[in-house]
């Protein structure tokens, strides 16, 4: 007889019977788990599934260089188990959230502090301290300057020089996961497209991805191809917009204003493919909801190519100008083992030269058909932030440019069908900032016990923090714009 | 450097002026699946027939005591699930891009004269006076997802350039004549909206932008958040959608400030 597995071995988007997960002691999964991770594996969930006799813990790692994920569960727990964080401190927030969500403790975990304040006031709270006659701490939110969402910052400052930036979250706290709970209700569709309303296309799909898996069923390739380009839609606008934010943060102005501009053309084309700017009510399992006909995609075309160009030269202002690349280049730098350390992913980690983008790590749905270039800049600072999100830009604008005139034939819709009872499915999507993935168990009437949501923000938020240490206090905003993380996707 | 300029310098007089002409010329078309706002001709309802009510994610619609259906534009997320479910083409779509109201109970469509939204009337004379001209709001988003917030943003683009009528986003509340509030009002972000709103000074408003900040949204009923501004300070102008366009935002501003010749409806 051969071994059992340590790991289920599974590819995005796809379910397993929830019997199938292998399952260890705490102690065995951490081991197992350190051991994968140091061997070149990512932790894309670590999270908790109560139960009557304790907490599981559920471990989803990505096997990159391999295409596939790998799951292990643990017994139920109670009381506390061996900190992973300890062996690998990509692990650090997701213990944290662990012992706020389920009150297991890893023990041996340096900074147990909750993640979300889910369980009381927010405000009482305790903040790592640097000490000293010069040391000062400057505190910011959570209500900000901008039109923006609220997070708590606490900077520990010599002068001008920030030693140590915090980052306190759970403002948005909205109960996103726990309403998900005995679901798919009437209303799951539209809050996973709130999640982070600005990565509506990203989230929707990795959640009709999970339901369709948990069926058994696929919706028809031209609903693939449709979300492909309602993704590529939602990098664009972003991207676009976050080249404009950064250029207006170092007050270059043609660029801010004329991205600002192409950030709401981007937008406009979704909508001429959905009616909504951000893409709701589009994806939907089984499906997408509207078709996009030849005449349309013909005018979508037209529309990207003026948007485009438009992206073009007020990128290429951008980059001509010495006076914004002395501000960008060498500001809140990161390391490629920094970002490889805390496991970041998306743009934050691409531009520390790391290649890892879903599309091409774990191709699903349209992705398989359509290859995505991996853009990669060295040097972790706000200029390689900037350059991989131009560099991105224009392989979307390819892939879109391609796309739209090659649709496939065939429906838009089908039956989702009814998730099976008592299985997992894992799905990843590259959503515009990153990793987005979503995890979900059924119970035995195949209704959802178990939803885990990860935005890509809850991977990168430390990456923010990192980069500030050694920098002047007035380039937070500069910094902070270049990472553009999402509040209510991280606070759910 | 000087090629740069003379670049940009160039690139702005062939490009001309980019902001559009609304609202002394017409409004810039509502995107063709967009719908716009809804309309409910209770009289069409058919005896016993509920069909919009249970599939709409937000119980936005009831059925009142003559069997017709009650549609609140304020919870409504405009997923349109309702429009696609009447049998009898009782709820429709408008494509009317104006939506925002005054009071809370004029979003609730359906009844006999109430078939639309009452669209807002204009601030009183005192406040019109003050703010008419010069209007600076703090932005407070409070559980908001970020898509209310960033069509707000959009305003402030070349495109839309809300600062020709003298509205202006500042960043303190000290400097601020009232607040726009997006999202559902998280229970961790209660205490921080109530400060802001009290750091406003006095005469000030409230704008509520979105299905969140009017209702709860998508989030309605969790007891993780509020269902809406309202339940923490008192609102003076509801904006529906989810979110919002621009456009339905700006109307609304602008309808408030009394700075919008009124049309008829269509």
């Amino acid at each position: 007889m051969s071994p059992l597995p340590e790991f289920a071995s599974l590819h995005n988007g796809t379910s397993l019977p929830w019997s199938q997960i292998p399952e260890w002691s705490g102690e065995e999964l951490v081991d197992l788990t350190a051991g994968k991770l140091a061997r070149g594996g990512r932790l894309c969930a670590w999270f908790g599934v109560p139960e009557a006799r304790g907490t599981r813990l559920v471990a989803v790692i990505g096997m990159d260089a391999d295409k596939t994920l790998a799951a292990a569960r643990s017994e139920p727990l109670r009381g506390s188990y061996p900190s992973l964080t300890l062996r690998s401190p990509q692990a650090h927030l997701f213990e944290r959230e662990v012992r706020e969500q389920h009150g297991l403790v890893p023990d041996g975990h340096p900074w147990l502090k909750p993640v979300r304040f889910n369980h009381g006031p927010a405000g009482a709270r305790e903040f790592f301290r640097v000490e000293g006659d010069e040391v000062h701490e400057v505190a910011v939110g959570p209500v900000h300057a901008g039109v923006i969402e609220p997070g708590h910052f606490r900077f520990q400052c010599h002068g001008e020089e920030v030693l140590h930036l915090e980052i306190a979250l759970g403002y948005q706290h909205r109960g996103a996961e726990r309403a998900l709970l005995g679901g798919p209700h009437r209303a799951t569709r539209h809050q996973i497209e709130t999640v982070a309303g600005d990565t509506s296309i990203a989230h929707a799909t990795a959640y009709a991805m999970l339901i369709e898996a948990l069926a058994g069923t696929e919706a028809p390739l031209r609903a693939q191809w449709v979300r492909a380009i309602a993704l590529e839609l939602e990098r664009l606008a972003n991207h676009a917009g976050d080249l404009g934010a950064l250029a207006g943060d170092v007050a270059f102005l043609p660029t801010a204003a004329a991205c600002g501009k192409v950030r709401g053309d981007f937008l406009n084309i979704t909508a001429m493919l959905c009616g909504n700017r951000f893409g709701r009510r589009l994806v939907r399992p089984g499906g997408c909801h509207y078709d996009l006909e030849p005449s349309r995609a013909a005018r979508m075309r037209e529309a990207l190519g003026a948007a485009l160009a438009e992206l073009d030269r007020a990128s290429a202002w951008l980059w001509n100008a010495s006076s914004v690349r002395a501000r960008f280049e060498g500001t809140g730098p990161l390391s490629s083992a920094q970002a490889t350390e805390m496991g970041l992913v998306g743009p934050a980690a691409r531009a520390c030269g790391l290649a890892r983008d879903v599309r091409f790590d774990h191709p699903a749905g349209w992705h398989r058909f359509a290859p995505v270039a991996v853009s990669v800049w060295p040097g972790g600072d706000v200029f390689a932030r900037a350059r991989v999100r131009w560099l991105e830009s224009r392989r979307s604008g390819e892939l879109l440019s391609q796309q739209l005139v090659a649709p496939p034939a065939g429906g838009i819709r089908a039956d989702a069908g009814r998730p099976a009872a008592d299985a997992l499915a894992i799905a990843l999507v590259e959503g515009w900032r990153g990793e987005v993935c979503h995890v979900a168990l059924t119970d035995g009437e195949g209704r959802l016990r178990r939803y885990k949501i990860l935005d890509p923000s809850f991977h990168n938020w430390i990456g923010l923090a990192l980069a500030l240490r050694g920098q002047a206090i007035s380039d937070f905003p500069l910094c902070n714009k270049s990472f553009n993380l999402s509040y209510c996707g991280f606070d759910l | 450097m000087t090629m740069f300029a003379l670049e940009t310098v160039a690139y702005r007089l062939l490009s001309g002026r980019q902001t559009m002409a609304y609202p002394d010329g017409p409004a810039p078309a509502l995107p063709e699946r967009h719908g716009g706002g809804l309309r409910v001709d209770g009289s069409k309802c058919s005896d016993g027939c509920a069909a919009c009510v249970s599939v709409c994610p937000t119980e936005a619609i009831t059925v009142g005591v003559n069997d017709t259906v009650a549609l609140d534009l304020g919870r409504c997320i405009f997923c349109a699930a309702c429009v696609e479910a009447c049998p009898t083409g009782a709820i429709t779509q408008t494509n009317d891009h104006r939506l925002a109201s005054g009071r809370r109970e004029d979003l609730v469509l359906g009844s006999s004269g109430a078939e639309e939204v009452r669209l807002a009337s204009e601030l009183d004379e005192r406040l019109r006076r003050l703010f008419g001209r010069s209007l600076r709001l703090r932005e407070v988003s409070a559980g908001g997802c970020n898509a209310c917030e960033a069509d707000t943003n959009v305003l402030g683009t070349i495109g839309w350039d809300i600062g020709r009528f003298g509205i202006q986003f500042v960043a303190s509340p000290r400097h601020a004549d009232g607040l726009l509030i997006t999202g559902p009002v998280s229970q961790n972000m209660r205490g921080a909206l109530e400060k802001t709103y009290a750091a406003v000074p006095q005469p000030k408003i409230v704008i509520a932008v979105g299905a969140c900040a009017i209702a709860g949204g998508p989030f309605v009923g969790h007891p993780e958040v509020c269902d809406g501004a309202a339940a923490v300070v008192p609102v003076d102008l509801f904006i529906p959608g989810c979110p919002p366009h621009p456009l339905t935002i700006l109307d609304g501003l602008l309808r408030l400030l009394g700075r919008l010749s009124e049309e008829p409806r269509v």
